[in-house]
């Protein structure tokens, strides 16, 4: 897939941020925040595909990889969701309603959801993974009779770290998709899944020939997971994992993220495992 | 006439085992079913007991003095409860409740312990599926305790 950075009316080239208004925050988690961006500026709003993500410059901080955490067919809605985890994220979150960020995007190679049509689908998500695959969900309902069955798999630390609930509870009550939840521990009164991801592909069936897997979350988590996927036969080809080591340039110049052959920026975040299979476990020097 | 067992060799557990193995494990086996809150299995109590549950979820509690309890690991449909009937002391080392109500077979532990004359394959047999519940829930704490989700992981 060719990188196309969008045109921008007044931005300079690929590296320069577009100043965009902070419509609103909505907090998620005690330290995640979903912001929504006005581009009601823009003619056609923000397209994006499920997967991609933008970098986010907080004037005088510093700039930052998030993905576009919206609804593809919304381009008039650009939403982000963002853990304040370094010294930009926590910034970014501190904007308030009607801030300034700089934006550039959209960025990356997004799932591969013309692959997966006709195909059962199992979305598999760790902790703030699911911002990335919020969009995959929503492109699915969408467009739901293009597709077998779905499956979400999501997991988290605790109840309380779990992004998107409002979300999880209208899918868990959406005959259209099943929605499994587990978290790391929990204190009595959950009655969900406790237990690490991986564990909830046991519950469910998966018929390997027509199953494409989505993935994202920390990559041990990821690597775990596929282990599984692999047991039950799911080929390497049709299991895919977002990657987001260290994007600084987003646009493959200078080489931060490079995994081996690959710039994670340009050549993923998304990458088959069937890629990824002999670079995912090489320790960083 | 003996009574006739319950379909054991449908849970995922026994599925394989010849009738004899399978008479042999379940030779003292009874039905038992709780109601959503109730305690399958609490910590010191003597572990007597191997449940196959049949229906139902199930959550592995630990009670930390201070903190109260924790929950572990959901168990359910197919999955076998209580490991400690296996070695000395033969106690419960966590609770086990029924987060909804729960079937299972309850196989008393004295027909498990110890190698069988009668069925020398018994053993091993059983030894490796409990072998593999063991190997799996292992892979399953270690990624737990990784706690990959933490901020900055």
């Amino acid at each position: 897939m060719s990188l196309d950075v969008p045109h921008v009316p007044g931005v300079a080239g690929p590296l320069t941020p577009e100043p965009l208004r902070v419509r609103s925050l909505r907090r998620e988690t005690a330290d995640t925040w979903t912001v929504s961006l006005d581009v009601s500026s823009r003619p056609g709003g923000f397209p994006f595909q499920p997967g991609q993500f933008n970098m986010l410059y907080v004037f005088g901080v510093g700039e930052v990889a998030i993905s576009i955490s919206g609804d593809p067919s919304r381009p008039a809605e650009l939403i982000h969701t963002v853990r304040a985890v370094g010294a930009t994220t926590r910034a970014l979150c501190r904007v308030g309603r009607g801030g300034m960020l700089g934006v550039r995007g959209p960025y990356g190679r997004p799932w591969p959801l013309e692959e997966a049509r006709g195909q059962d689908v199992v979305v598999v998500a760790g902790g703030l993974g699911l911002a990335p695959l919020r969009s995959v969900i929503l492109h699915l309902l969408r467009h739901r009779e293009k597709y077998g069955q779905v499956l979400l798999l999501v997991g988290a630390r605790t109840p309380e770290d779990l992004p998107f609930r409002r979300d999880l509870e209208r899918w868990q009550a959406d005959s259209r998709l099943r929605v499994l939840v587990t978290v790391d521990k929990a204190s009595p009164g959950w009655k969900e899944h406790v237990g690490v991801v991986p564990a909830l592909l046991r519950d469910v069936a998966v018929d390997p020939a027509r199953t494409v897997a989505l993935m994202c979350g920390p990559e041990v988590m990821m690597r775990f997971t596929v282990r599984e996927l692999e047991r039950l036969g799911v080929p390497d080809a049709r299991i895919h994992l977002s990657l987001e080591r260290n994007m600084k340039c987003a646009v493959a110049f200078c080489g931060h993220c490079q995994l081996v052959p690959y710039f994670l920026c340009k050549d993923g975040p998304v990458f088959s495992y069937d890629r990824l299979r002999s670079f995912i476990s090489l320790r960083e020097v | 006439m003996p009574q006739p067992l319950p379909p054991l060799e449908q849970h995922p557990f026994l599925r394989g085992l010849s009738p004899e193995q399978l008479s042999a494990i379940a030779c003292k086996v009874r039905e038992q079913s709780f109601p959503a809150g109730a305690l399958l299995l609490r910590e010191g109590d003597p572990a007597d007991t191997l449940y196959l549950v049949r229906s139902g979820k199930v959550v592995l509690e630990q009670n930390v003095p201070g903190r109260g309890p924790t929950l572990l690991e959901t168990l359910k449909a197919g999955d076998i409860l209580g490991l400690s009937w296996l070695f000395p002391p033969f106690r419960w080392h966590l609770d086990a409740r029924a987060v909804e109500s729960v079937d299972t077979f309850a196989l008393d532990a004295s027909c498990m312990r110890g190698p069988s004359p009668e069925h020398p394959v018994l053993e091993p047999a059983l030894a490796m599926r409990l072998l593999r519940q063991l190997y799996d829930r292992l892979e399953r704490v270690r990624l737990q305790r990784l706690d990959v989700y933490k901020a900055g992981a």
